[in-house]
């Protein structure tokens, strides 16, 4: 899995809350729908700003809060290819993993807004294009990458009829 | 090699002795699904092949956070969770019922040495019971159902050790947030927490349940306390039920150990937007509010609803205050009707609601307007929480809000103990 697009940055402790408010989460299953309205409290244009592949940049505790499920699809529903933290809220990083959504955790000071990045999940490398500079990532821990490389838990059940992790 | 709470609970339930870093499958003995994250897990099980839940009395599904439904979208979604649970012959507890938190263990089905997953973020409140409960989302929460397991990583452990005696009009609301503001929303992140010390054990099973809730607002993944006579005659009037409670080794290891004396703790109030924001009442006292709420997971119990109908008993609430108080459960409110509390609390001027979530989470039940101040019993204070992205929350005691009502400014409660 190989991905190039822009980074959009944000801040420390960006919470569900902020990634999908509540108000429409409870509403609908349509993930499309609800991708509209991303990171809306924290900017309000800014589904309209993604073009697709590019990346969330953020620090740390990212996805702290709620157990939400609708953020990390709303995330991936918006047309973001991954999300890159210093680090990340336990709930969040399973569910994005679970789903399909990649994170990565890396030092993001070395990312600014606009940068353009590339990062290469299998290789475990992150590009950034504009300071020409290599950012080495934490590694996932064993269960998650058989997991992704399943295409998420819902693969993973359907292929094991269970989990399948040893 | 002595092992910690958390440590314990995996072994057991994984059957193989595993320390913190370890990945482990356990069995697990509950799986709690709410209306905010149960349809999509229903969805999950659909796609994974699920046929049957793993167990009937093993699972419940609460409608709780927009209960009852304030619009045709969640109404779709309610009528998916109980034509589902009606199908697959589980329970599940209506509107009216209650808060999951407080659902779960009224229930009697999880005690000391259980291990529960509910698909939450304050599934951790029944750390205080001695469970190792967790928060996961749809998808979790979806392979739990089938399959009656879950995978974790053994977390480290943070210890809390509490020492002293909390003074007059400082409550466990108050120690939590002195915590959380102390270690930060992320000092605990992929972390276990265990509370211990004397402090804890002077506390109510009630008030530990409010400590133990807030686990997740420092990132932890479950805050645990050990079980104790009170533990155990709290559970009694639920359930005949034998549980294995799983004690600290004397040698365990932790990966810090923090000790607080909290004689002198003072009441604390979390300003906005940040659960960490914290300070003693007295920084932020003369702010005025708009609006004053008591209930949710964290203090809508018995217990909360007493401590502030004493304040309010026989007063009126400030005229340019609404006071809304949502009871954590059904049982909750008949008790405290029978006690009289709710009469206090109607007649000083509180509008009580359906016993669930209330107004905590922007759905329904009294969204604040733009540029309001809203002094709340609940355990989260992020821009848009409650639905509107242009209100100030504060969250306090249930002391602290009703003293705040009445005033129509936040006030230091102690003057009423
Ligand atoms: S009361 Fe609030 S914090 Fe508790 S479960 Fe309901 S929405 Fe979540």
């Amino acid at each position: 899995m190989r991905f190039f697009g822009k980074a959009h940055k944000f801040g420390d402790d960006v919470n569900t809350d902020y990634i999908i408010s509540g108000k429409y989460k409870f509403k609908t299953l349509d993930m499309k729908e609800l991708a509209k309205h991303v990171m809306e409290d924290l900017d309000p244009d800014f589904y309209k700003k993604i073009s697709g592949g590019d990346f969330i940049v953020a620090g740390s505790n990212f996805g702290c809060g709620s157990s939400r499920e609708q953020a990390p699809l709303a995330i991936r529903n918006a047309g973001i290819s991954a999300v890159l933290a210093k680090s990340f809220a336990r709930i969040f990083y399973r569910n994005c993993i679970n789903t399909g959504l990649p994170v990565v955790e890396c030092d993001t000071g070395l990312i600014d807004g606009g940068d353009m990045i590339e990062v290469d999940l299998a290789g475990g490398i992150i590009l950034n294009k504009t300071r020409e500079l290599e950012i080495p990532v934490k590694p996932l821990p064993g269960v998650m990458i058989k997991i992704l490389n399943d295409g998420g838990l819902v693969p993973h059940f359907r292929k094991y009829g269970g989990f399948n992790l040893d | 090699m002595g092992q910690t709470i958390i440590e314990k609970i995996l072994s057991t339930h994984s059957g193989q002795e595993v320390y913190a870093n370890d990945i482990v499958v356990a069995g697990v003995d509950f799986v709690m699904g709410q209306d905010g994250t149960s349809p999509l897990a229903i969805r999950a099980f659909g796609e994974m092949g699920g046929k049957e839940v793993f167990d009937r009395e093993k699972v419940a599904f609460v409608i709780d956070h927009s209960s009852p439904s304030p619009n045709e979208g969640v109404s779709a979604l309610h009528k998916l969770m109980r034509e589902f649970s009606r199908a697959k012959g589980f329970r599940l507890y209506d509107i009216g019922e209650g808060v999951c938190h407080q659902l779960v263990p009224e229930s009697g089905m999880v005690g000391p040495g259980c291990l529960v997953i509910g698909a939450d973020s304050h599934t951790c409140t029944y750390g205080a019971l001695n469970a190792f409960s967790t928060g996961v989302g749809s998808t979790d929460l979806a392979a739990g159902l089938i399959s009656g397991r879950m995978w974790f990583k053994v977390p480290g452990t943070i210890k809390f050790v509490l020492n002293g005696v909390l003074p007059p009009g400082v409550f466990s609301k108050d120690l939590i947030l002195h915590l959380i503001g102390d270690v930060t929303a992320d000092g605990a992140t992929y972390m276990s927490a265990e509370y211990t010390g004397d402090a804890v054990s002077a506390l109510s099973v009630e008030g530990r349940f409010t400590i133990a809730n807030m686990a997740v607002e420092m990132g932890a993944k479950a805050g645990l306390m050990e079980a104790d006579d009170k533990t155990f005659s709290w559970l009694a009037r639920y359930t005949g039920r034998k549980f294995e409670p799983a004690r600290a080794d004397r040698d365990a290891v932790y990966a810090a150990i923090k000790e607080y004396d909290i004689s002198a703790l003072e009441p604390q109030v979390a300003r906005p937007h940040r659960v960490d924001n914290v300070c003693p009442v007295g920084e932020v006292a003369g702010t005025p509010i708009q609006q004053a709420v008591i209930g949710t997971c964290t203090n809508g119990r018995l217990e909360d609803l007493g401590i502030a109908a004493d304040i309010l008993r026989g007063k009126r609430i400030n005229g340019d205050v609404r006071l809304i108080v949502a009871p954590a459960s059904k049982r909750v409110l008949l008790d405290a009707m029978r006690e009289g509390i709710i009469q206090d609390l109607v007649e000083a001027g509180a509008a009580v609601v359906t016993p669930g979530c209330g107004p905590c989470v922007g759905t329904h039940n009294g969204v604040p307007s733009d540029g309001e101040n809203v002094i709340s019993t609940a355990n989260r204070n992020f821009k848009g929480r409650m639905g509107n992205s242009n209100a100030f929350i504060y969250l306090a005691s249930p002391a602290t809000v009703a003293a705040s009502a009445l005033a129509g400014v936040i006030s230091d409660p102690r003057e009423f103990f």
